[in-house]
C-alpha cells in the first residue's frame, strides 16, 4: 500500500472522527459532549474537503458549528442536567450492549470480508465548474423532488413547533396588539384641547 | 437526465394540490373570523376529496415513473391514495368534536394531518429509495407533532417522546441500510437496484446486510415484534382521535413501504428476507395475542391487537406470490377499516372530561344504545376474524395464499394465533351485551350526527365487505397483476 499525503489526511481525520464520536457518547459532562461533537463535525469537514466538497465542507462548520451546536449549548446550559443519575443506568446495561455491539460489529466485518466490493465513485468533477454550481444544477433539475419534499419537511418542523410552544398570550404579559394598532384612530391618539392664553401675573 | 415533459404533471397533480392546501389553509388561518376552525375543518375535508377526484384517473393509466425516476404512478399507488384519502377523512369525522371539547381544536390539527397524508403518499409513490426516506420523515415528523398537541396531558408527551425516539432510531437503521445497498450497487432508484441484485453473484451478501437493516427498520414502522415495544404507550397516550388516525392510515403507507423496499427492489432475495417475515411474523402474533389478554385498558389491547395484525399482513407479504401480495393488501384495507371504526367506538363512548378507555367503561352498551353495541360487536368479530365480516375473508385469503405455496404449517400457526385472539375480542362483546350498564352510561352524552353515521357506516361497510368481498379482492389483484 502506498503511502501519500492524501491517505494520512484520510486516516488522520477518520480517527480524529471516530474517536470524538465515541467521546460524545461516553463524556460525562454534557458540555465537553457536544464540544466533542462540534470536534466530530469539524473532523467530517475535513474528510469531505478530501472529496473535493468544499462548498458542503463549509456549509457544515458555519451551519452545524456556527449555528446549531451554539444553540444547543445555550440549552444544555440552561437545563443544568444532573450525570449521576444517566451514569448508573449505563452501567447496569453496559455489558449486555458490549456483547450486542460485538455481536454485530463482528456479523458485518464478516461480510464486509467476504461479501464483495464497494462501487468507488464514479465520474469525476469537471474541474473548471465550481462546487456550488454543480450541486445546484443537479438540486434544481434530477433532484428537483426531494428538494421540494424536503423544503416541506421544512414547513412542518416550523408549523409544528409553534404549534408545540407558543401557548396564546397570556393574561397580563405586555406585547404588540397587532389589531388595536391597526384600528386606531387619530382622535384616540391626540386630543387637541382648546386653552384660553393666560398672563401670569408675577412677571 | 431524463427528459422532462409537461404531461408528466397529470401524474403528481394530488402531491400538488395538497401540498398547495396545506399553504391555502395555513393562510386562511392567520385571519380571525367567525367559526374558524369549522371552515378550516371543512377546507381539510374538500382536500381530501378534491385529491381523490385528481388521483381517479391515474387507475386508467399506464404505469409511469417520472420525476427522474424518483415518483411512480402506477396501480398500487393509485389505491393507496385512494384508501388514505378515505380512512383520514374518516379519522377527521371522528376528531372534530373530540378535540373541540377538548380544547385543542387548533388549525395545525388539520394542517399537520394533512401534511401527514402528504407524506403518505409520497410514501406509496416513490420509485427512489430518496424519495421514500422523505415520505417517512414527512409522515413521522407530522405525527409527533399531532401526538404532543395536547399539552396538558403528560402521558400524550410522553408517548410523543417515545413515537420520536423510536421513529429516530428506526430511521437510522432505515438509512443504514439504504448507504449499504448505495455503496455495493451506486444506484438509489428501485428500478436500478433490482437489476444490479439480480445480475450480481459476489455482491450479493452485501446486499443482504441492507436488507437486514431495511427490515429492521420497516419492523420498527410497522411495530412488530421485536421491534414493538412503542406501540402500546403510544397508542395509549396519544389523545384518542390520533391513535385513530395513526392506527389506520399509516398502515396503508407501511404497506407502500414494504412494496417498495421488498417486493420491488429485492424480489431476487425473496428467499432470504422470507425467513425474517417469518421469524417476525410469528413472534408478532404470539406475543401480540398473549399480553392482549391481560390488558383492561382498550387502548392498548387494540394497540396489541394492531401488533397481531401487522404479524398476519406480514404473512401474505412473505409467501413472495402476487396472490399473496394482493391477500396482504386486502388484509391491510381491511384492517385499515376495523381499526378506525374500533378507535371510533371509544371516541363514541367519551365525552368532555371522560375518557372511556377501559374494557368495563363499555359495559352494558346495548341496553342504552343496541345499534352501536351492534356496531362494536361487528368491528370485535371482523378484528377477530369471525364470519361474515371483512376480517374473516381478509384472513382466509392470506391463508389460502400461504397453503398455495406449501407452507400448511404456517397456515395451522396463524389459526392457533387467531383462536387465541378471539378470547379478548369476545370479552369486549361479552361486556357490551351481558353485563349491566355501568357508570359511563349514565351521564352519557350522544356524539354529534355526522359521527354516528359515519361509524354507522363503517360498521356497514365492514359486514357488506364481508359479504361481497370479490370487488375489492379483484381490485387488489389488478395492482400485482
Amino acid at each position: 500500500m502506498e503511502i501519500n499525503i492524501e491517505k494520512i489526511l484520510f486516516y488522520g481525520f477518520s480517527t480524529i472522527l471516530l474517536g470524538s464520536a465515541t467521546a460524545v457518547i461516553f463524556s460525562r459532562n454534557s458540555v465537553r459532549a457536544v464540544l466533542f461533537l462540534v470536534l466530530a463535525f469539524f473532523a467530517c469537514a475535513g474528510l469531505w474537503l478530501l472529496q473535493q466538497a468544499e462548498f458542503l465542507a463549509i456549509t457544515l462548520v458555519l451551519v452545524y458549528v456556527g449555528a446549531v451546536m451554539v444553540l444547543f449549548l445555550f440549552v444544555i446550559m440552561m437545563l443544568d442536567i444532573n450525570v449521576a443519575t444517566k451514569e448508573a443506568r449505563l452501567v447496569r446495561y453496559f455489558p449486555l450492549g458490549i456483547l450486542i455491539a460485538a455481536l454485530i460489529v463482528s456479523q458485518i466485518i464478516w461480510i464486509l470480508w467476504k461479501g464483495g466490493s464497494w462501487v468507488g465513485i464514479q465520474g469525476d468533477m469537471n474541474p473548471g465548474e465550481s462546487n456550488v454550481s454543480a450541486i445546484g444544477k443537479l438540486l434544481y433539475t434530477d433532484y428537483i423532488y426531494p428538494f421540494e419534499l424536503a423544503g416541506i419537511i421544512l414547513l412542518v418542523a416550523i408549523v409544528a413547533a409553534i404549534s408545540l410552544a407558543f401557548r396564546g398570550r397570556r393574561r397580563g404579559t405586555r406585547g404588540q396588539k397587532i389589531k388595536e394598532q391597526i384600528a386606531v384612530r387619530s382622535q384616540d391618539r391626540v386630543t387637541l384641547v382648546s386653552l384660553k392664553p393666560t398672563i401670569r401675573k408675577d412677571l | 437526465m431524463m427528459p422532462f415533459h409537461f404531461s408528466d404533471f397529470q401524474f403528481f397533480l394530488p402531491e400538488i394540490w395538497v401540498a398547495g392546501a396545506v399553504c391555502v389553509i395555513l393562510l386562511v388561518e392567520c385571519f380571525d373570523f367567525k367559526e374558524k376552525h369549522k371552515w378550516i375543518y371543512g377546507l381539510t375535508q374538500a382536500t381530501l376529496l378534491g385529491a381523490l377526484l385528481l388521483t381517479l384517473p391515474l387507475w386508467w393509466m399506464e404505469k409511469r415513473v417520472v420525476l427522474n425516476g424518483m415518483f411512480a404512478a402506477d396501480k398500487l399507488a393509485t389505491v393507496a391514495k385512494g384508501i388514505i384519502y378515505l380512512v383520514t377523512a374518516m379519522a377527521l369525522v371522528y376528531a372534530r368534536e373530540y378535540v373541540h371539547v377538548r380544547n385543542f381544536e387548533k388549525s395545525e390539527y388539520y394542517v399537520l394531518t394533512l401534511t401527514a397524508v402528504l407524506g403518505m403518499m409520497v410514501i406509496v409513490s416513490g420509485a427512489h429509495l430518496l424519495s421514500l426516506y422523505l415520505g417517512i420523515e414527512l409522515l413521522s415528523l407530522s405525527l409527533y407533532a399531532l401526538i404532543a398537541m395536547r399539552r396538558d396531558s403528560s402521558l400524550a408527551l410522553e408517548a410523543a417522546l417515545k413515537f420520536f425516539v423510536i421513529g429516530a432510531l428506526g430511521s437510522g437503521l432505515l438509512l443504514y441500510g439504504i448507504s449499504m445497498i448505495y455503496g455495493v450497487s451506486a444506484h438509489l432508484d428501485i428500478r436500478s437496484v433490482a437489476e444490479f441484485a439480480a445480475e450480481t453473484s459476489e455482491s450479493r451478501l452485501m446486499l443482504m446486510l441492507g436488507v437486514v437493516f431495511i427490515i429492521s427498520g420497516l419492523a420498527f414502522k410497522l411495530g412488530s415484534v421485536p421491534f414493538h415495544m412503542w406501540v402500546p404507550d403510544v397508542y395509549q397516550g396519544s389523545p384518542t382521535s390520533v391513535t385513530a388516525f395513526i392506527s389506520s392510515a399509516p398502515k396503508v403507507a407501511a404497506f407502500g413501504l414494504v412494496a417498495r423496499f421488498l417486493m420491488e427492489a429485492f424480489p431476487v432475495l425473496h428467499g432470504e428476507w422470507q425467513q425474517f417475515l417469518l421469524i417476525l411474523a410469528i413472534s408478532s402474533m404470539a406475543l401480540g395475542n398473549i399480553i392482549a389478554i391481560a390488558q383492561t385498558n382498550i387502548k392498548r389491547m387494540l394497540a396489541y391487537s394492531a401488533i397481531t395484525h401487522m404479524g398476519f399482513f406480514l404473512l401474505g407479504v412473505l409467501v413472495g406470490t402476487g396472490q399473496g401480495n394482493a391477500a396482504a393488501l386486502f388484509y391491510i384495507m381491511a384492517y385499515v377499516l376495523m381499526s378506525l371504526g374500533a378507535f371510533g367506538m371509544v371516541i363514541f363512548m367519551s365525552r368532555a372530561g371522560v375518557e372511556a378507555e377501559k374494557i368495563d367503561d363499555f359495559k352494558g352498551l346495548n341496553a342504552v344504545h343496541p345499534w352501536y353495541a351492534f356496531i362494536m360487536m361487528v368491528l370485535m368479530f371482523s378484528l377477530a376474524g369471525v364470519p361474515p365480516t371483512v376480517g374473516f375473508y381478509a384472513k382466509l385469503s392470506v391463508l389460502k395464499s400461504i397453503i398455495d405455496v406449501d407452507m400448511v404449517w404456517l397456515a395451522v400457526v396463524a389459526v392457533i394465533f387467531a383462536l387465541m385472539g378471539a378470547y379478548y375480542y369476545l370479552r369486549v362483546v361479552k361486556t357490551v351485551y351481558f353485563d349491566a350498564p355501568g357508570k359511563n352510561l349514565e351521564r352519557f352524552v350522544l356524539p354529534p350526527r355526522d359521527l354516528r353515521v359515519v361509524l354507522s357506516l363503517n360498521g356497514l361497510a365492514i359486514i357488506g365487505l364481508g359479504l361481497f368481498p370479490y370487488g375489492l379482492m379483484l381490485l387488489c389483484q389488478q395492482v400485482f397483476a
